[in-house]
């Protein structure tokens, strides 16, 4: 009996402004490579089924869940992980709006929302309630029962749209 | 923007917060589980050599490799092998675990392990399971010491786990002679208690001493087994808990724990064990029960007795379920005058996930009957359900249960508050919709045990270091404990931090669970600031030279003799130096305001509106109204977070979960299937009343929340889609086929 070979594959890839170069099997999950490979443990892995959203990071500026994403598929891309929204001592503007609206408990889910509303905000800063409803509808949380998330969502919004200095790269 | 009102949110926003399933150890292996394919059979054999071949696996490791680790655990029946022994009880059970250098290749191997079944008939409801022949457990586990507040494995000639009874008075007697006998059968679901953050522990064997760091709520109570299995003091063992991912009471008590130990122990290396949520459903669920509730009442539409049978279904291993059977007896008959009672429950063992604690503990089955029949019996009197509740329901101070702390509440003005909610927002109507309301009420002795500890070290600039064992899994109690080190101590909440818990540092606690942490621990950390007060007062009277009695503290300050002294210059007076600290330490048990119990009564008290289309028997929540009925709210907004998400847990429940076993095998073992609440089923209209009377045995007056907004949700939930259908739901979740079932059932009727 062999053991089942890994075929692996060279990627190059930008993480959090940060280049990467990497050997990895073509097994390998996005959110493995993040959160094995490179430290970055803020990406929560929950349902490995693309439904709950705890492991969505930014590829190329679009959410994707990273449990079921292929690193192999990384090559030649940026990635935006938790860890890369906030400028130095700054957070990101949606960051903010989480902690000032109490939208976490066990913030396991925390970072899997920052990223989705993120990209929301990005796709369309003036996002209606039903837009943010729709968006963030892909994210489960099983604390806080979702007010308090559509509220800080609603906060980010209202001040991405009053023409704040944008400070997500 | 302002912060919030968390002293975590923004290692949370930031990624930074470190939980379980973060943390690694130098030289670590990893394992995977190899599951029961098969829920009742006999092992006869495990062929484990094509595993063993596989690239970088360190162990294949099967209940005979375990030695004397090889004892059941349990911390009430002893009835649980670590690795399956002998037998299987449930598909998904743990036969054997890989222990191999990375995840990838333990999964690889874990499929290569073979498993010969020899199959035994497979009982996977309380119903067939308590009428067959066919045990799971061969045995009964009455080994001497293992009673568990006050709960003891019985023996049992069937599959019953356990059994309990409460009564007084003569109930069947007073049925006999009622006017109006109303009767509920009720079943609530199997339900999975999901946290985003599924079960894993990690392990590190050595000569001697055993370190986990694991998602446990009760990290003192892991470590008591771990200690029996491994032979091990107290002192040797360390259970680590950073942050939790969600709890709700799925991570009570021991999970992967052992597991993870006996695979270090097995491997010589750190070994870490994670589950997907297939595995979490495989290792823990709530009971679920059936539930039949008989009421009496008099020509005056008083309840002259109430006669009520539980049974669960409790799956494979009893873990904690005889105290939740028992609680759920205490919890079932609600907070209202009856003269007569009879309760029985049993707990029966079925080829299923095993069954525990989830947020309510026993409370929601319970309730979903009784509270169902209270609405049911308003009905048949011709009575209005709130007044019905409100003519039996028991006052403020009046006895719920014999020997047990009186009602600490004043339910009736909840209701008052519920019924002034729902009236000042009634939805609109609509064609092709029909709507209903309901509220529920339900009060829960909890608080569990009153036993604590807690550590103050206040640093030479004032400072403070709180040491304390609860677990922090979002319920923000770290912030609410901090908050109230920092008004004992006349402090800035920014001048206090919060340990995590670890059993090598920070002192005894009972548990997380049964919202017991803002009253109970909160005592102690008072109890704790109390008795750092009168050692800075001895310090401040030994370098003054004067006697302790003259030292007087006042707002924060010392006073010996003419002097004022903060107590930073205490502590650097009496060193002599810019250094060194001064500790209090804080003891609860048994004993003045806790010597009672329970240490408070948790009170749910809500109310609902629903839309039901009557196209498709989609359900939407309108309105939702929370009374926390909390005596003082040390952190309003934690509260009222505590509150909404409990609510939206019952919602889930009562609308959309259920784990659906077909044969052996559980069909839905994941969140595709298994459907939560998401964003867009919140309800329309969100109401939080918080009831701030002061009437609760912890700090300020405050009794505790997290559990009680969950536990009458299904209840009301039922009662209002009942009121809106014209038929009376008989189980839950309320998804669309069983409410256009109702429906129809309505329209032929």
């Amino acid at each position: 009996m062999t053991s089942p070979v890994a075929t692996s594959t060279v990627i190059r890839v930008r993480v959090n402004g940060r280049d990467v170069e990497a050997l990895v099997p073509v097994r390998l999950t996005v959110a493995e490579l993040l959160r094995e490979r490179l430290g970055l443990t803020g990406t929560k892995v929950s349902c490995e089924m693309q439904v709950c959203g705890a492991c969505t990071v930014l590829v190329d500026g679009n959410p994707v869940s990273s449990c079921t994403a292929l690193a192999c598929d990384l090559d030649g891309t940026e990635v935006l992980t938790v860890e890369g929204l906030a400028q130095g001592r700054d957070l990101h503007p949606v960051q903010e709006a989480f902690m000032a609206a109490n939208a976490l408990q066990c913030g396991f889910c925390t970072p899997g929302f920052v990223m989705m509303a993120v990209a929301l905000l990005d796709t369309c800063p003036a996002a209606s309630a039903d837009e943010i409803r729709e968006w963030m509808d892909g994210n489960l949380c099983r604390c806080t029962g979702y007010a308090p998330i559509e509220t800080a969502v609603t906060l980010a919004a209202a001040r991405t749209d009053d023409g704040s200095p944008e400070d997500d790269q | 923007m302002t912060a919030g009102p968390r002293s975590d949110a923004w290692e949370k926003v930031t990624g930074r917060a470190r939980y379980a399933v973060d943390m690694v150890m130098p030289n670590m292996a990893h394992a995977a589980v190899v599951r029961s394919e098969r829920a009742h059979a006999r092992i006869a054999g495990i062929d484990r050599a094509e595993a063993e071949a596989v690239g970088g696996v360190i162990a294949v490791v099967t209940a005979d490799d375990l030695g004397h680790l090889g004892r059941r655990f349990g911390h009430i029946v002893p009835d649980h092998y670590v690795l399956a022994k002998g037998k299987v009880r449930y598909y998904g059970e743990p036969v054997a675990v890989v222990v191999a250098e990375t995840p990838h290749q333990a999964a690889d191997a874990a499929g290569l392990v073979w498993v010969d079944y020899d199959d035994l008939p497979v009982l996977t409801d309380s119903a067939s399971a308590l009428a067959s022949d066919v045990l799971i457990h061969e045995q009964s586990y009455t080994e001497p010491g293992q009673e568990f507040l006050g709960v003891a494995p019985t023996p049992s000639a069937d599959n019953a786990a356990h059994r309990g009874e409460l009564a007084w008075g003569d109930a069947e007697t007073a049925l006999a002679a009622a006017t109006t006998v109303v009767e509920t059968t009720a079943t609530f679901p199997l339900v999975y208690g999901y946290a985003m953050e599924t079960y894993n522990a990690l392990a590190d064997w050595q000569p001697g001493s055993l370190h986990v760091v694991s998602t446990a709520q009760h990290p003192l109570m892991v470590r008591k087994e771990l200690a029996r299995m491994f032979s091990l003091p107290l002192a040797a063992v360390r259970v680590e808990v950073p942050y939790i991912g969600g709890g709700y009471g799925s991570k009570s008590y021991t999970k992967l724990e052992p597991l993870a130990a006996a695979a270090s122990w097995a491997s010589g290396r750190p070994v870490k064990v994670t589950t997907d949520v297939e595995g979490a459903m495989y290792t823990t669920r709530a009971d679920g029960a059936v539930v039949t509730v008989r009421t009496g009442f008099d020509a005056g539409a008083r309840i002259c007795a109430r006669d009520i049978d539980i049974r669960f279904d409790t799956g494979a291993y009893a873990d904690n379920s005889p105290l939740v059977l028992t609680k759920s007896i205490n919890r079932s008959f609600g907070p209202y005058r009856i003269p007569n009672l009879r309760v029985r429950g049993v707990a029966a063992y079925t080829n299923t996930t095993p069954a525990s604690s989830y947020r309510g503990f026993g409370a929601p089955q319970g309730a979903l009957a009784s509270e169902l029949n209270m609405d049911m019996a308003a009905d048949r009197l011709g009575i209005d359900p709130v007044e019905l509740r409100r003519r039996n329901l028991l006052a403020p101070g009046d006895t719920i249960i014999d020997g047990k702390r009186p009602l600490d509440a004043d339910l009736a003005a909840d209701l008052d508050a519920i019924v002034s909610a729902l009236d000042s927002h009634r939805a609109a109507p609509e064609p092709g919709t029909l709507r209903g309301r309901a509220v529920a009420v339900t009060a829960s002795d909890a608080g569990a045990s009153p036993i604590s500890t807690a550590q103050v070290r206040m640093h030479a600039d004032g400072s403070v270091t709180l040491l304390v064992s609860s677990t922090e899994m979002g319920q923000g109690s770290r912030t609410a404990l901090a908050q109230i080190a920092a008004r004992e101590l006349h402090v800035d909440l920014d001048s206090v931090a919060v340990g995590q818990s670890d059993t090598r540092f920070t002192p005894f606690e009972w548990t997380t669970g049964a919202s017991r942490t803002t009253t109970v621990v909160g005592l102690a950390v008072q109890a704790a600031c109390a008795d750092l007060w009168d050692n800075l007062r001895a310090k401040a009277a030994e370098s003054a030279g004067v006697p302790v009695d003259e030292v007087v503290v006042h707002a924060g300050r010392l006073h010996p003799a003419a002097e004022t002294l903060t107590p930073a210059e205490v502590i650097r007076r009496w060193f002599g130096v810019d250094a060194g600290e001064v500790v209090g330490v804080g003891v609860i048990r048994r004993d003045g305001a806790t010597e009672m119990l329970p240490p408070f009564w948790e009170i749910g008290a809500v109310g609902v509106e629903v839309s039901v289309n009557e196209a498709t028997g989609e359900v939407t929540v309108e309105h939702l109204v929370t009374v926390g009925d909390v005596g003082h709210a040390v952190n309003p907004e934690l509260v009222k977070g505590q509150d909404l998400g409990a609510a939206t847990q019952g919602l889930g429940i009562a609308l959309w979960e259920e784990m659906v076993y077909d044969g052996e095998q559980l069909t839905n073992p994941n969140l595709i299937e298994y459907r939560v609440p998401r964003l867009r089923d919140t309800p329309r209209r969100i109401t939080s009343v918080l009831a701030e009377r002061g009437d609760g045995a912890g700090p300020y007056g405050a009794k505790g929340a997290g559990e009680g907004a969950l536990n009458p949700v299904p209840a009301a939930v039922a009662a209002a889609v009942g009121r809106a259908v014209g038929v009376w739901p008989t189980e839950l979740p309320l998804t669309p086929p069983r409410v256009w079932s109702l429906l129809h059932q309505a329209g032929a009727g």
